[in-house]
């Protein structure tokens, strides 16, 4: 990578017509920098793609998948991937296809839903009970340190029973019953210590809304953690919802999950492989695209990061 | 030999990732038993580096080239173990931060026996009775209770004694000291520089002292090495260097700091620039970008340090010009730095009183609960930070709080900014009582009247910013336009000498003059009455400093701001300010023009602040009566 790749002032924009040259240069938002320094990075690009790649397949292989995922092919009974049952079926004739289709559509759906919820909620009630002080920390604290003590399985247990597996109470469990505190806490104790930065006083000494000096200040310094939490979030939750489908709490049968499919493949190695890697290949591709993007995003957030170039 | 220490050429240079950091290209000299060499420079000079390379105490990743010869044995390419036997023995060091150089959980006494022991067979009580000894030489009170007592029992002041103790243990031939006042008051400053010179007078020591303080070296040195970009440029005499420097940059230093014994108010000269990065120098005078006497042969290659004409034989100088420098610092009858024009604002000619009134303050009070309790707090008592303080600021005027560390001037300066309701007394910016808000809302608009330039330049940037949003962030505050802000922020960043297509970079990328130049700006964006400025040039370079002083100073007499100045410094405070309110355990002691007080101050504490600056000039320093306060802080006294 030369210099002038680095630096956006000596390269001016492909597209800036000589029409435009004449006009003073435009400032660049923060925004439009980060994304120039996140496009910069190949592997954060890779991971994009490998992610869309999965979303694609989530959302369009069921519809062009020859069989349902539920309906079941007395033929074929536990047969090896060939050209009837791509990925082949499983031993009461399932096509793996789908179901990996279906799983990953589940998995993706619960995953993301969950680290996005569990990162937001977390970094938001810990910076604002940092930066607030006083009552509402006493109390954010109170909460926190009540839910980490109490049985949280317990709790779960009594609202899961009555789901009948729908993804979306398995998801609301687990930002509220599971996800957030841990994370909170460690936010809270970072945060105690940017709100003594002298940017946060110079901010709130101009006027600037409390709200806003916990959104604008305080959540983006704390911005790798974040994208940390996200992506370990995403493995997590969908180890945390394999768990709990194991347990009869999660995804019930017939509908599947990447876990389950995982859980029960697992069983079969040696019999039928394919039950076990496909579904692994695609949670791996999940996990490892994320961690790409993670990778990328948190260089294109860190101003001194040197992959992020000099911008 | 009478030489302790003979260095000859060393260079050290660290790998890193951005390619090899030259940080000491080529330093050489001779250092005599008994005799003070003054290393002065600016950060990143290299001066630090060069006497850690001494003690043998760089990181593995160095590399160190050269001869060191200490007391004739050759210093490099020994072990750390065979390494280990001279330091703290023959040679020793005093380090910067007292607070970090001595080990917590240990007590004195262990320590300074410690220091003693390792090096020394000795009994257990010998050990004691010597440490005893030691701490009474540094002027310790009461040292037999002391010696039980832990670090964090003592004052910054008292302990950088304490550090003293432990590097005057062994009778050391050399004794390195880095920055060992900068980070102390200037009444302690001035008590340790004495100790300093007693304790070389005791052990015989020869000396390195190490620092940015061209007062202090005048003080201390007898021989002066100036570093710049990890070469000496000027090594002379201490009296040479102040009266007859040949060489631009010690010329520029010199003129770039504001001195404590001078009436008129004559801009600064700063240097303009920055110090080059030590990464691939080209062959070519590292100071040249920065030099206003510069040829084109200066960018051809770079000077050798040699000796001067019309000098001492011990006059060297780097610098291709340096012959046709005169004795004051002329060049073609020329001053070698062209002097700014002042600013004069049509204020001053307005008298004080019919000027209106920006900021008043009247009886400000500020207590700390002492709480005690785990669970329910109970208070127990208070502390008076403050003890009601009043003054008022007009228009186009600075007012300078000035006192130590603990004196409540920051706390002073946050109650205001914080608008703290007072019970018995007020704030008033702009003819709005602080009382007297209501809401929110008001309070929002007050902040427009009153912004503040932080003392660390980088902390008070929020790192994930643009700058541009850092200048802009008051100006959304008060619910400007987008495309206002913006034209704003392009005109502010002019004004502050920053160059406005910078502006989507992040404060990373600027140097700690531009980063407070940026501070500056984004004080300036709502049109403030008002600036509170703490200590905001402290933490900067003299030369770097000398150009924020000279733009403040610019800014006050075209905008007609008002500024409410904290600082410990002095020098710099008679530069700024017009009136001055000194500060001394949360009250003035004196509150007045900035002459009267300067040149005839009253009260006993404005005396010995006074005379313990350092003033940069070997003659007038050498020859100061120095008033003492007697007894220490209140803190030590009751200790």
């Amino acid at each position: 990578m030369t210099n002038q790749q680095l630096d956006p002032v000596t390269m001016p924009d492909a597209e800036e017509g000589p029409a435009l040259k004449a006009t003073p240069r435009k400032r660049m938002s923060k925004w439009s920098l980060y994304s120039r320094r996140f496009m910069r990075n190949k592997p954060a690009v890779a991971g994009v793609i490998i992610f869309i790649l999965l979303v694609l397949f989530a959302i369009i292989a069921p519809f062009v998948a020859p069989y349902d995922h539920v309906e079941l092919d007395f033929l074929n009974l536990g047969t090896p991937p060939g050209a009837e049952h791509w990925f082949g079926t499983t031993s009461a004739g399932n096509d793996t296809f789908a179901q990996v289709a279906i799983g990953l559509q589940r998995s993706l759906m619960i995953a993301v839903t969950v680290s996005v919820g569990t990162t937001a909620i977390s970094a938001i009630i810990g910076t604002a009970a940092a930066y607030f002080g006083g009552w509402t920390e006493r109390i954010t604290l109170i909460i926190i340190h009540f839910m980490m003590v109490i049985p949280s399985f317990l709790i779960l247990a009594m609202i899961s029973n009555d789901s009948g597996g729908d993804w979306r109470v398995i998801a609301f469990i687990m930002i509220f019953v599971i996800g957030w505190y841990f994370p909170a806490r460690v936010i809270w104790t970072m945060a105690l210590s940017l709100r003594e930065r002298e940017y946060v006083h110079a901010a709130r000494y101009m006027g600037v809304p409390g709200m806003r000096i916990v959104l604008r200040h305080l959540l983006p310094n704390i911005g790798s953690l974040l994208v940390i939490n996200f992506t370990l979030g995403i493995v997590s939750a969908v180890m945390v919802e394999t768990g709990l489908s194991f347990l009869g709490f999660g995804v019930k049968i017939p509908d599947v999950s990447l876990g389950s499919l995982i859980g029960s493949g697992a069983n079969t190695i040696t019999s039928a492989p394919w039950l076990f890697y496909f579904p692994a290949a695609a949670l791996t591709l999940l996990t490892v695209s994320m961690a790409l993007v993670a990778d990328g995003l948190r260089d294109a957030l860190d101003p001194t990061s040197a992959a992020g170039g000099r911008a | 030999m009478s030489n302790i220490l003979s260095v000859r050429d060393l260079r050290v240079s660290f790998a890193s990732e951005a390619g090899r950091v030259d940080a000491v290209r080529g330093v050489s000299f001779d250092l005599e038993v008994g005799k003070t060499l003054g290393i002065v420079g600016e950060s990143g000079s290299g001066k630090s580096v060069t006497s850690l390379a001494i003690m043998g105490l760089l990181d593995e990743n160095a590399r160190v080239q050269g001869s060191i010869l200490y007391d004739g044995e050759e210093l490099l390419g020994k072990t750390d173990k065979e390494l280990s036997l001279i330091r703290g023995n023959g040679m020793s060091m005093v380090f910067q931060d007292p607070l970090t150089s001595l080990t917590p959980v240990f007590t004195i006494g262990a320590q300074l026996m410690e220091a003693l022991t390792v090096h020394r067979s000795m009994s257990k009580k010998e050990a004691w009775d010597e440490s005893l000894e030691l701490l009474n030489l540094v002027g310790i009170p009461n040292p037999e209770k002391r010696m039980k007592s832990f670090p964090h029992e003592f004052s910054g002041g008292m302990r950088q004694r304490v550090v003293i103790a432990i590097a005057m243990a062994n009778k050391p031939k050399l004794i390195i000291a880095d920055e060992p006042t900068t980070a102390l008051d200037v009444t302690i400053q001035a008590q340790i520089l004495d100790l300093i010179e007693k304790a070389q007078h005791e052990t015989g020591a020869a000396m390195i002292m190490i620092t940015h303080d061209m007062g202090v070296v005048a003080r201390t040195a007898d021989d002066v090495i100036v570093m710049y970009a990890g070469k000496p440029v000027e090594q002379a005499p201490v009296r040479e260097v102040f009266h007859r420097p040949r060489m631009p940059y010690s010329i520029g230093l010199l003129g770039a700091i504001p001195r404590v014994d001078k009436v008129e108010k004559e801009p600064l000269i700063p240097i303009e620039g920055n110090p080059p990065l030590l990464i691939n120098l080209p062959d070519a005078c590292p100071f040249a970008d920065r030099c206003p006497i510069v040829l084109p042969a200066c960018r051809e290659r770079e000077p050798e340090l040699l000796p001067v004409l019309n000098g001492s034989q011990s006059h060297l100088a780097a610098c291709i010009r340096s012959d046709e420098i005169t004795n004051d610092g002329l060049i073609d009858g020329h001053p070698v730095y062209p002097v700014p024009e002042p600013v004069v604002s049509d204020l001053t000619r307005t008298p004080r009183e019919d000027r209106p009134i920006t900021l008043e303050v009247r009886n400000l009070t500020k207590t700390f609960p002492l709480v005690k309790g785990a669970f329910f707090k109970k208070k127990v008592g208070e502390v008076r930070a403050v003890k009601g303080v009043s003054f008022d600021i007009r228009q186009g005027e600075t007012l300078a709080i000035v006192g130590e560390s603990g004196s409540g001037k920051t706390t002073t300066l946050m109650q205001i900014m914080d608008f703290a309701k007072q019970e018995d007394g007020d704030i008033i910016i702009g003819g709005t009582s602080i009382n007297g808000l209501k809401h929110a809302r008001d309070e929002r608009a007050l902040r427009r009247d009153i912004q503040i330039v932080f003392q660390d330049p980088m902390g008070a940037l929020d790192p994930r910013m643009t700058v541009a949003d850092i200048i802009s962030e008051p100006l959304f505050a008060i619910g400007t336009e987008k495309d206002e802000a913006h034209r704003r922020v392009d005109e502010l960043m002019d004004l502050v000498g920053l160059d406005p297509a910078h502006s989507d970079r992040f404060p990373q990328a600027f140097s700690g003059g531009q980063r407070q130049r940026i501070g500056i700006a984004r004080a300036l964006s709502t049109n403030p009455k008002i600036i509170a400025l703490d200590e905001p040039v402290s933490a900067l370079d003299v030369s770097i400093q000398a150009g924020v002083l000279n733009l403040l100073d610019e800014l006050r007499g075209r905008l007609g701001l008002s500024f409410l100045f904290v600082a410990h410094d002095l020098s710099v405070v008679r530069h700024i300010a017009d009136r001055v309110a000194v500060m001394y355990l949360g009250d003035f002691v004196e509150h007045g023009d900035v002459n009267d007080i300067f040149e005839n101050p009253q009260h006993p504490y404005t005396q010995a602040l006074l005379s313990a600056i350092p003033i940069p000039d070997p003659d007038i320093e050498r020859n100061r009566e120095r008033v003492a306060i007697t007894g220490a802080w209140k803190a030590d006294e009751d200790l």
